[in-house]
């Protein structure tokens, strides 16, 4: 059971540089939307680019705020505060368009 | 001051719609720190510049692009955009010793890697080795969904991040555009542009950021109001289905700068621009005389050749002999052991060489010994800009003593005349201040010969030789002449030139009443003469005979007269001998009888009886 945990249906990932507003509002956006659509099928792993620079060129990041879907495949991402429920659920295919 | 320039900022980004007061304030604390940077800076009263390394570049920018500060490359797509760039980090990590970044937006690192290979590049031992970081950077629209707020630290903080990972000096962004098609808001994007620039000046990095061009304006997305200290535009024109690659500095805030458009060239050895050497005719002279290798037209060169480092023109008719002239030139330049170029245009070397045979010069000896080159190409192989550029960099390499051009008239089917001359004016400055002999053959068109300049170079030249048809009596005979030779006493003469297995040889023409002679006339007219003259000599013996005869009767009667006058002499003579004697005999006796009568004279008496004994 313990493996299952760890690979969720959704594996996210939220790239911030420090604890800006807009990344303050995303990941509080993203924790909201994760709760109220994903209940227990969800990882969220924040990277601080700050601290970790060298992880921006891997996920290709040039944006800050980014939200990487790693799993399900194929990679999507959303950029920006996620203030928009509608699109950002339709980003990471939980809702169909 | 802060309030200031917020408000300032504010009314310039009300059009965008869009306002982040964070930004603003990161971009004032930005502009702030340049700002300071800049007035630091002001005890220095030129503009700091780092050479790109690129050939020529350097020379048309005076020292290379502004340093620590953003440079615009623009250009349509494949004009060389890229290639500039990535020679311009190459080059800082390969010759100067400063580390470079270069991001990718369009192209990945192991494609670059391969289209520069072929450049002699060698992206990845540079990145092993810490000179070089590429770092591309992927925009997908179709997997990017946007919503609400956003900036780009993201880019910053890995552009951050490649710079400190190897100490890069240099940055190239290729092609920051792009940006703009994977991401929508554009208010924000040119707000993160502004503060892009910004924060590389305020690194200290000299950067490079390309740009396609859009229609009335530099690039597409107008980054051009972003980079404002140095703006270089390609162009890659195709005018009569040749293309030409040129090369623009629009703008280079605090410095001089080449203004014109300049030619470049793509080769092996990457970018190289062909700066226009300098017109201002301040170039060095030399007296020193080299010779054309055909001793006859030294000779109607003062004896002595052209002078060294000047530009001879031949010009003439379809097969006047222009190309043999030229071999002859520069297989005299060889067999003094200097080097020699010839560009053909219309032959190949082979062809040239077995040609050459036939009037007993033999090139290909030189080409062996490495002092001749051969480098033909057809004129339509690319635009005369693109010949110049070639040219150049051959004679560069090569640096010979002389070069060939044969004949300029083909390079007509490239450019028109002003063209052509303009590139022949600019190829003339170059030789003369590198001190290279050059010769030029060009057809005349016209049958009639007229003085008519050739492409119009004629004013430019230092001598012209003039090779013309002589068609006269049924037959085809070449004359030539100097039309002019600067600087040095020249012949007025026309000479026949003539063509055999020997070589070549200057004659001198039989000018008659009917014209110039030549060929059979001038041998017709040379046995004529000879004839004459065996005539002539014939009655000159005849009359000598003459002379002998008439000397010898008169010599016969001058003995005759003489004899005669000698018997004459000799009966006179005797005449007056015999009267002396009577007159001696005569006084003697009348003496004796004056002394008998005198009586006793003893002295006399005795003086005459011992006169007696």
């Amino acid at each position: 059971m313990s493996p299952k945990s760890e690979t969720k249906k959704y594996e996210l990932r939220l790239y911030i540089a420090g604890k800006t507003a807009k990344s303050v509002t995303a990941l509080t956006n993203l924790k909201k939307y994760c709760e109220e659509h994903l209940q227990g099928e969800y990882k969220i792993e924040v990277i601080d680019l700050l601290i970790q620079p060298q992880l921006a060129e891997g996920d290709q990041i040039f944006a800050i705020p980014t939200l990487v879907r790693k799993v399900p495949e194929p990679i999507r991402k959303i950029i920006g505060d996620l203030s928009n429920e509608e699109k950002v659920l339709v980003g990471l295919n939980i809702r169909p368009a | 001051m802060l309030i200031a320039f917020i408000c300032f900022d504010i009314k310039n980004w009300n059009d965008n719609y869009l306002l982040d007061i964070t930004l603003v304030i990161k971009a004032y604390y930005n502009m702030s720190k340049s700002q300071k940077k800049v007035s630091s800076q002001h005890h220095y009263p030129l503009l700091s510049k780092t050479p790109t390394g690129i050939s020529g570049l350097d020379e048309i920018t005076g020292g290379g692009i502004p340093l620590g500060r953003p440079t615009l490359v623009c250009g349509d797509a494949g004009c060389g955009k890229t290639l500039m760039s990535i020679e311009f980090i190459v080059r800082g990590a390969t010759e100067y010793n400063e580390p470079g970044v270069f991001m990718a937006f369009e192209e990945k690192a192991n494609e670059l890697a391969m289209n520069v290979a072929s450049l002699g590049f060698d992206l990845d031992k540079l990145q092993a080795e810490k000179k070089l970081k590429i770092d591309h950077v992927h925009i997908d629209r179709t997997e990017i969904e946007e919503t609400g707020e956003y900036d780009l630290d993201g880019l910053f903080i890995r552009l951050n991040y490649a710079i400190d990972s190897i100490g890069a000096k240099r940055v190239v962004l290729d092609t920051l555009e792009n940006l703009f098609s994977g991401l929508s808001n554009q208010a924000v994007l040119r707000a993160e542009l502004r503060r892009l620039f910004h924060w590389l000046k305020e690194k200290g990095v000299t950067a490079i950021i390309t740009g396609e061009r859009g229609e009335g304006k530099l690039t597409r997305q107008g980054l051009e109001e972003y980079v404002s200290d140095c703006v270089i535009l390609l162009d890659h024109r195709v005018i009569n289905q040749i293309s030409t690659r040129r090369l623009r500095i629009v703008k280079y805030r605090g410095s001089v700068h080449g203004t014109n458009e300049y030619p470049f060239l793509i080769d092996d050895d990457g970018i190289s621009v062909f700066p226009v050497t300098s017109l201002k005719l301040e170039k060095p002279v030399s007296s020193e005389r080299i010779s054309s290798g055909i001793p006859s037209l030294d000779k109607m060169l003062d004896g002595r050749g052209f002078f060294k480092g000047s530009s001879v023109l031949v010009s003439g008719t379809a097969g006047t002999g222009k190309t043999s002239i030229a071999a002859y030139f520069a297989n005299e330049t060889c067999s003094q052991n200097k080097r020699c170029i010839y560009f053909a245009f219309e032959e190949s070397p082979r062809q040239i060489i077995r040609n050459m045979h036939s009037i007993n010069v033999d090139l290909q000896q030189y080409v062996d010994k490495g002092l001749l080159k051969f480098f033909a190409s057809r004129p339509t192989l690319y635009g005369l800009e693109m010949h110049l550029v070639a040219m150049y960099k051959t004679i560069k390499e090569f640096k010979p003593a002389a070069v060939v051009l044969d004949p300029i008239t083909n390079l007509i089917t490239v450019g028109s005349v002003s063209e052509v001359k303009a590139m022949l004016i600019r190829l003339i400055d170059f030789l003369q201040e590198e001190q290279i002999t050059v010769m030029f053959t060009a057809l005349t068109l016209n049958t009639i010969i007229s003085d008519q300049t050739d492409e119009g170079v004629s004013s430019l030249v230092d001598a012209w030789l003039l090779v013309r048809d002589i068609e006269y009596n049924g037959e085809r005979n070449r004359g030539m002449y100097i039309m002019k030779s600067r600087g040095m006493k020249h012949s007025n003469q026309v000479r026949e030139f003539v063509i055999t297995d020997k070589g070549l040889d200057l004659v001198d023409v039989y000018l008659g009443p009917d014209g110039v002679l030549t060929g059979s006339a001038r041998e017709a007219q040379i046995l004529q003469e000879q004839t004459g003259e065996v005539l002539r000599d014939y009655a000159v013996t005849r009359k000598d005979r003459e002379i002998i005869r008439k000397r010898k009767v008169l010599e016969a009667k001058i003995s005759s007269l003489q004899t005669e006058f000698e018997s004459v002499e000799e009966e006179l003579n005797k005449t007056y001998q015999e009267e002396e004697l009577i007159k001696q005999v005569s006084d003697k006796t009348r003496s004796e009888i004056t002394q008998r009568r005198r009586g006793t004279n003893e002295v006399g008496t005795i003086n005459i009886k011992r006169k007696k004994k």
